[in-house]
């Protein structure tokens, strides 16, 4: 077979004088939307990960049912890094509509497999390729043209599994899980990465250059995507009412919360400790929540960047009138609807002052599927103690993409509710009290439920300007006072919100602050700068907003700070200007804002690069252009650098 | 106006009501609206209905959206807690004050500013949920707090002050409120107290949501002969649809009527709403007759007043959540947090 001729010519040369790469790879499958190819994907990541090899998957799927070109990416990496990885090592070719451009797009030395008919071995000399007649060994195993479509899918499990050295048993305790224990799609599913493996083993060449070997570095560790863990983290801690609106990527969130809690949270009688509440749009979601939470409901919404535009007058209310609530952001492209099922953190800027007039949010940004978990109690606690709207910024990437992690730890600690005055403590105060008043010093008032049995429990809340006893007032000093006490309340925040990571490297003269997904790119860079380079780093974790103490000493330690974020203005290096003072000059942004996950490669180089140009600063780059060999499919069709680094 | 004739309980009103408290337990902070405003007349009602029916006020949650109507929450029960939410926006909050805790009885005060512009989604959302409560839209056909504009009810070429007349149809809150399935539909006007109250009791024993539009003039910009929502066109242009009375479900007093003209309703909590018919056999529970009803007055330029759809059986959203009997809002930790083996179960299926 001439393809096989061309494939191993590659791979000799690939692998001459070298040993095959173990456990670190990046397979590329390019699919069409809506063909099933969820499930094969999973059960791929999945057999990777049960062989013991640390993995991640991620799907970058269009905003559309059926039809449109999808990717999914799987990184398997034995020293556990598993952030994007721009280079695809192997590539699926099963989409005629970006075979060309998927197969452009690789790295010298890569392999791909392909389905027949897009006849691509002649395409590129320095690919290996591997022809697969999907559609005829799909016909061997259904005649049902639908079923036949969705094993073609698993019968390129079977072929990556035997030409990667995927464990088979692995491959079917997979497909078990997948589906869910049900014979009758497991059956046919495990003949189809039969017949992969099969015609793998008969048909195609062997290759030496990937391998997947088993280790043990993911025994005990868990699979999930940082919505559902968010959900389960809501349920633990205690939420009672959930009100949303669905909008991609968040609507897992709260599906995934409706399903746990209708299965952990029915009493004995069949009665339920929760209420959900599908609204009408966000506007209602948010006004639920907020109702909900004057009432005295642990209450909470999810939505993304949309959603917040539209929540911002209710969120103004919330922080004015000082009413719990959490508000989940999942972060998707903007602006206006953007890409909505690609990933950004481009809503910072808003989140951290929704609304009209003086308002500042505490803001709490999980960077891993655990910090959602426990983030998503913390956010309930903060609420109720500081009696206002929390906001968690999360993105598509961090909760639509599944990730390896611990499993969750137990909440040990009670639920905290805050300052809730009862109908005994009125007792006791003789029902002298005021809602608004400051007697704590802490800037948080004390607050009472509607149905407190007790003649003087009651205050009238409001938007408009109030005094102490929550009555209306326009006096000037009583609205100063108001807005004075809120920025005070902000700053008992600050002692309170999660502090940042901080990982100080002895004698590193650049520190990287980062949040959210962008810490597994991070974190790689850094290992990337250390071994490749020699450039030591420190780096700042921001986990919350308002900035704690330990930013401002991080960046004094420091004579760079790179502020590395997934938005194209550096909104949080913008954040952090405006916190530093003369410290400022030290904030230099590297900018990643494709709508795909940051990857490290891209943010060593920008290092790299601007590190370069310290002994003299002019001119600035701006912009740093990439050769196009590197580019992963879903970006070849553009010319664009994905990364921007800009001193300003 | 007819006035009313059926004549049911004592004209009295007694010092105290059966729970001990005193009319005065029941007001509010004294009213900021102008002299003569409809919607004063029904924050008095309010306080006389909720004083008559013996309800705590620290059960009552007072909802609002914003405008002139949405203050009036202030000026009645003030020893229940009451929020004044953003324009048009208030069946949001309330809605979810009745998920924290649905014991409260949900009292919300609108115009037709907040409701039939800004606030129509939200109208027609909570109406659709059934969300157990009072919705009150105080109708003048303009806004009054921003100076006198036309509203969305406002009658086609009805006139403002400035002599401007309304080109559009008006929308028909009462029409729009049976449309969408609501239980319990009523249209009062605000110089009518007597039918007023009685509304309000009937609302009170509902188990669902009552929606009331009342004509409630606005004495400085829309109450002049060119306006529709004038007192004197409205108490010329009242259509009574029957007089309506109201037995609560603990007084045994026999009504006073000729049998064949009264229909009676039994709610809920086993109270009655006795509505005298006028002028022919209205049967509130059919709601193709009240949307045909409502269509003949408005065709004749009337103003059908009284208790136009009834569905006193409607399940309420709160029924449909079945959640626990206790108030979500004050729930347990041992109740809100699943065991450690919850959590366990979790992480084994995940791994």
């Amino acid at each position: 077979m001439p393809e096989s001729q061309t494939a191993s010519a590659v791979l000799e040369t690939a692998s001459a004088g070298g040993d095959p790469i173990v456990n670190d790879c990046t397979i590329h499958v390019a699919t069409v939307n809506g063909s099933g190819s969820q499930s094969s994907n999973n059960v791929l990541m999945r057999s990777i990960f049960q062989m013991g090899v640390p993995v991640s998957g991620k799907n970058m799927f269009p905003s559309n049912i059926a039809g449109l070109p999808t990717w999914f990416t799987i990184r398997a990496n034995k020293d556990g890094w598993i952030a994007r990885k721009k280079e695809v090592d192997i590539m699926v070719c099963m989409n005629a509509q970006t075979a060309r451009e998927d197969v452009a797009g690789l790295p010298p030395g890569a392999l791909c497999i392909y389905d027949a008919p897009l006849n691509l071995k002649s395409s590129r000399p320095d690919i290996a390729f591997f022809e697969v007649p999907f559609a005829k060994l799909a016909g061997e195993l259904a005649d049902d043209s639908r079923l036949r479509k969705l094993l073609a899918n698993m019968v390129y499990v079977g072929v990556v599994a035997q030409l990667l050295g995927i464990e088979r048993e692995e491959l079917v305790n997979a497909i078990t899980k997948q589906f869910k224990g049900k014979k009758k799609a497991i059956d046919p599913n495990v003949a189809a990465i039969d017949k992969g493996m099969d015609f793998a083993r008969a048909s195609l060449p062997k290759q030496e250059k990937h391998r997947i070997e088993r280790m043990n570095a993911t025994a005990g560790k868990i699979i999930i995507d940082g919505n559902a863990a968010a959900a389960i983290g809501a349920m633990f801690g205690g939420v009672t009412a959930v009100t949303w609106y669905p909008i991609t990527p968040s609507s897992s969130l709260c599906e995934s919360l409706i399903d746990y809690l209708r299965q952990y949270r029915v009493e004995k009688d069949g009665k339920a400790t929760f209420a959900v509440v599908q609204a009408e749009d966000e506007l209602a979601a948010v006004g639920m929540v907020l109702g909900a939470g004057w009432a005295g409901a642990r209450s909470m919404t999810s939505t993304a960047g949309p959603g917040i535009s539209l929540m911002a007058e209710f969120v103004g209310l919330g922080y004015f009138a000082e009413i719990p609530g959490v508000i989940w952001d999942i972060q998707r492209v903007g602006p206006s609807t953007g890409l909505p099922t690609r990933t950004a953190q481009g809503d910072v800027n808003q989140v951290a002052y929704l609304s009209h007039g003086d308002t500042q949010h505490i803001v709490l940004i999980p960077s891993s599927v655990s910090e959602c978990f426990d983030f998503a109690i913390e956010a309930l606690d903060l609420a109720e103690e500081f009696q206002t709207p929390v906001f968690v910024l999360s993105d598509l990437d961090l909760g639509m993409n599944n990730w390896m992690s611990d499993p969750f730890k137990y909440p040990e600690k009670p639920i905290r509710r805050g300052k809730v005055l009862t109908k005994e403590k009125l007792d006791e105060l003789k029902g002298q009290w005021g809602r608004y008043a400051d007697v704590d010093g802490d800037g948080i008032p004390w607050r009472t439920l509607p149905g407190t049995d007790h003649p003087m429990a009651s205050y009238f809340t409001r938007g408009s300007g109030h005094d102490d006893f929550a009555r209306y007032s326009e006096k000037p000093e009583v609205y100063k006072a108001t807005v004075d006490r809120l920025a005070r309340k902000i700053e008992t925040a600050k002692l309170f919100v999660p502090p940042p990571a901080v990982d100080i490297s002895e004698g590193a003269r650049i520190g990287f602050i980062a949040y959210g997904t962008t810490d597994f790119a991070l974190e790689e860079a850094r290992y990337q700068l250390r071994t490749e380079h020699g450039i030591e780093t420190s780096y700042l974790r921001l986990r919350s907003l308002p900035f704690t103490g330990d930013v401002r000493s991080f960046v004094s330690m420091h004579d760079r700070i790179y502020v590395v974020e997934q938005n194209r203005d550096g909104q949080m290096g913008d954040l952090l200007k405006l916190e530093l003072g003369a410290d400022q000059e030290k904030i230099r942004k590297i900018l990643h804002y494709t709508g795909l996950p940051c990857d490290a490669r891209s943010i060593t180089e920008a290092v790299v690069q601007m590190e370069a140009t310290i002994e003299c600063p002019e001119p600035l780059l701006l912009v740093r252009a990439e050769p196009p060999a590197a580019k992963a499919s879903p970006m070849a069709s553009g010319t664009q650098p994905t990364t921007r680094a800009t001193e300003d | 106006m007819a006035e009313s004739t059926l004549k049911i309980g004592t004209a009295e009103v007694p010092k105290e009501n059966r729970i001990g408290l005193k009319a005065t337990d029941y007001h509010g902070g004294k009213s900021t609206l102008c002299a003569g405003c409809g919607h004063d007349a029904i924050s008095n009602q309010i306080v006389r209905a909720f004083y008559e029916m013996s309800v705590k006020p620290e059960r009552v949650a007072k909802f609002s959206g914003i405008g002139c109507s949405s203050k009036t929450p202030a000026y009645f029960l003030s020893r229940a807690h009451g929020f004044n939410a953003v324009h048009g926006r208030m069946p949001a909050i309330a809605t979810g004050a009745m998920l924290a805790n649905h014991h409260l009885l949900g009292i919300g005060v609108s115009g037709d500013g907040d409701t039939a512009s800004i606030g129509l989604g939200q109208f027609m959302h909570m109406i659709r949920r059934n969300i157990p409560m009072i919705y009150i839209v105080e109708n003048n056909g303009v806004y009054g707090l921003t100076k006198g504009q036309f509203s969305a009810t406002a009658d086609e070429g009805s006139k403002l002050k400035t002599g401007v007349i309304n080109d559009l149809p008006p929308m028909d809150l009462c029409a729009l409120a049976v449309q969408l399935g609501c239980g319990f539909v009523a249209r009062g006007f605000a110089g009518d107290p007597k039918q007023m109250v009685n509304i309000l009791k009937a609302a009170i024993a509902h188990n669902g949501l009552a929606v009331i539009d009342v004509i409630s003039p606005c004495v400085t910009f829309n109450n002049h002969d060119g306006s529709t929502k004038s007192y004197t066109y409205a108490k010329e242009h009242d259509e009574l649809l029957h007089q309506i009375g109201f037995v609560p479900s603990y007084e045994q007093i026999e009504v006073d009527y000729e049998p064949g003209e009264v229909k009676e309703v039994t709610m809920h909590d086993g109270s009655r709403i006795v509505l005298k018919k006028i002028e022919e056999a209205y049967d509130p529970t059919d709601a193709t007759n009240a949307l045909v009803r409502l269509k003949q007055a408005e065709s004749a330029g009337q103003m059908l007043t009284g208790l136009v759809h009834l569905q006193p059986e409607k399940k309420s959203f709160m029924d449909l959540l079945h959640v626990v009997d206790e108030p979500l809002a004050t729930l347990t930790l041992e109740r809100t947090r699943p065991p450690r083996e919850a959590l366990d179960k979790i992480m084994q299926e995940l791994m």
